[in-house]
């Protein structure tokens, strides 16, 4: 364990470093999410009782999101373990007593928790300020802050475990790009990046919500707008834990088989 | 003690000739070729022993240090490594051998050097004092001082490579495989690591096998070498063997590859 949490820490003091790209993500950031919301305020001018969450709601959904967007955009994968695949770099990492599915899910945890922290603060603190209902709004209620917490940590979880799989397929094709172009496009829409989940049709909705591009975002996002309470909430939470093992545990099994089958070439 | 015995790996490799219809006609129909990389071979090197290894290009060097230090698996024979298998239970063996790539790197590409240290640290589960103990040893040996605070993408290709081999030390294993570790390196960093692996095997005992193309290497180092072409061994002996009757090393070693075909 301790060896992992040494992996966590490098990589941890690695992602702070970058102070400029920090800046300039949240910039971005900002940006986007005043589109967004101006976006949505159009909508919701036409017919606010169409939609399934309060314009607040919305806001601070969008808001969160752009806060917390290192934890869980899959597009947001480390180039360096790609690398370390195709340029075969990796044939050190194998001379090392270490379990390499734990090294990097290490790794990725620290990375996308190391960018958060950096970028979230300057956005929280000011969103908070902004006048209702454009601003980041208070949690509901202080349990739902809690829970907000939790799933945001178990959401990170899954969305690391899903980019897991990503870098372990890339053992058996010679080039990442493909398989990490459809993934994250698929993630993009199914996780609620795009648009929320509660606003796509029924029927749809409802298969969404147990896939477990459902377990990342989707879940402390509308937990803390408190759209998602009561039994769903917990509903949620409990796919969150579900999504969690299953996605550790087919990757380990890809991990196992990778281990079998890898050839470094050249030199 | 190393031994292997009757060892095969080949490799499926698709060809095809250049240009635009044959790369067409690959999409329907792949043709593949089998590489044998290694063919029957059998060595054993004895504990604290230095080792030459050589051999022209592609001639499966680099695929027997991988096999060695459990990276690769291959099709047939055995191989023991102080009684264990190389290629099972990857993660016991891995933490008594120390490798290098000349070709490839393995310290943090952004952090200082000593950030990639302190995790190969805990990798290994090196106790402090003996951690010390090695590092202060290593940081003289290979003159590290004024390097370890610097991020490794700054540093030369010779001062990385001297960083490299310390990183492969710091567990102080009891065999140490180097594939190419002069690959690169100048005139005083070159004499610097030689100088520092003669060491090494002299008083820690050290077993050491090393594949490179710089003669001079193998004569400042191994009395022991051995001759790799085409995936057989083709010689098991000293250097001497091979030069009787040429003046320069390099050009004993071209006449034997031509005479052999390799």
């Amino acid at each position: 364990m301790r060896k992992y949490l040494a992996f966590f820490r490098l990589r941890f003091s690695m992602g702070l470093q970058y102070r400029a790209a920090a800046l300039s993500g949240v910039i971005t950031q900002f940006a986007w999410g005043v589109m967004e919301i101006l976006m949505f305020r159009a909508f919701y001018r036409a017919d606010a009782e169409a939609f399934p969450m309060t314009f607040q709601a919305t806001a601070s959904y969008v808001w969160m999101q752009q806060a917390f967007l290192a934890l869980f955009m899959v597009w947001m994968m480390e180039n360096e373990i790609f690398n370390s695949i195709t340029d075969g770099n990796i044939a050190y990492e194998l001379c090392r007593p270490v379990d390499i599915y734990n090294m990097w899910f290490a790794r990725s945890l620290a990375n996308r928790l190391s960018r958060a922290v950096l970028r979230c603060m300057p956005i929280l603190v000011v969103t908070i300020f902004l006048p209702a209902p454009y601003g980041l709004m208070r949690p509901v209620s202080f349990s739902a802050f809690l829970l907000f917490l939790l799933t945001l940590f178990l959401g990170l979880w899954v969305t690391a475990a899903f980019c897991m799989l990503i870098y372990m397929t890339c053992f058996f094709t010679i080039s990442p790009m493909g398989v990490r172009m459809v993934a994250t496009s698929v993630v993009e829409f199914f996780s609620g990046a795009v648009i929320p989940l509660p606003f796509f049709p029924d029927g749809f909705r409802q298969v969404a919500a147990l896939l477990p591009f459902a377990s990342m975002q989707n879940v402390p996002l509308r937990i803390y707008s408190g759209d998602l309470a009561g039994k769903e909430m917990w509903q949620a939470v409990s796919l969150q834990i579900f999504w969690l093992f299953a996605l550790t545990f087919i990757g380990k099994l890809l991990n196992t088989l990778a281990m079998k089958k890898v050839t470094v070439q050249g030199g | 003690m190393i031994t292997m015995q009757h060892v095969c790996k080949t490799y499926k490799v698709s060809k095809r000739d250049a240009g635009f219809s044959s790369a067409f006609k690959a999409l329907f129909h792949k043709e593949y070729e089998y590489i044998h990389a290694l063919d029957d071979v059998s060595f054993t090197i004895s504990d604290g022993e230095m080792v030459g290894y050589i051999g022209p290009n592609g001639a499966g060097k680099s695929s027997t240090i991988k096999i060695l230090s459990g990276i690769l698996t291959p099709e047939q024979g055995t191989c023991l490594v102080n009684g264990m298998t190389p290629w099972k239970n990857r993660i016991a063996y891995v933490k008594n051998i120390g490798v290098v790539f000349g070709q490839r790197t393995q310290l943090w590409w952004d952090v200082p050097v000593m950030d990639s240290f302190e995790l190969l640290k805990e990798i290994y589960r090196i106790d402090t004092p003996s951690y010390r103990r090695t590092l202060t040893e290593l940081t003289e040996m290979l003159g590290l001082s004024s390097l370890l605070q610097m991020p490794v993408r700054q540093l030369s290709l010779g001062q990385r490579m001297r960083c490299e081999i310390a990183a492969s030390l710091l567990h102080d294993p009891e065999i140490l495989f180097l594939d190419e570790p002069t690959i690169g390196l100048d005139a005083v960093s070159k004499l610097a690591v030689r100088d520092f692996i003669k060491k090494r095997n002299q008083e820690k005992n050290t077993t050491v096998i090393l594949t490179t193309h710089d003669m001079q290497d193998i004569e400042a180092l191994t009395d022991r070498v051995i001759l790799i072409g085409k995936g057989s061994i083709l010689l098991d002996g000293t250097i001497e063997d091979i030069k009787t009757g040429f003046e320069s090393t390099e050009e004993a070693l071209a006449a034997f590859y031509r005479s052999h075909h390799i």
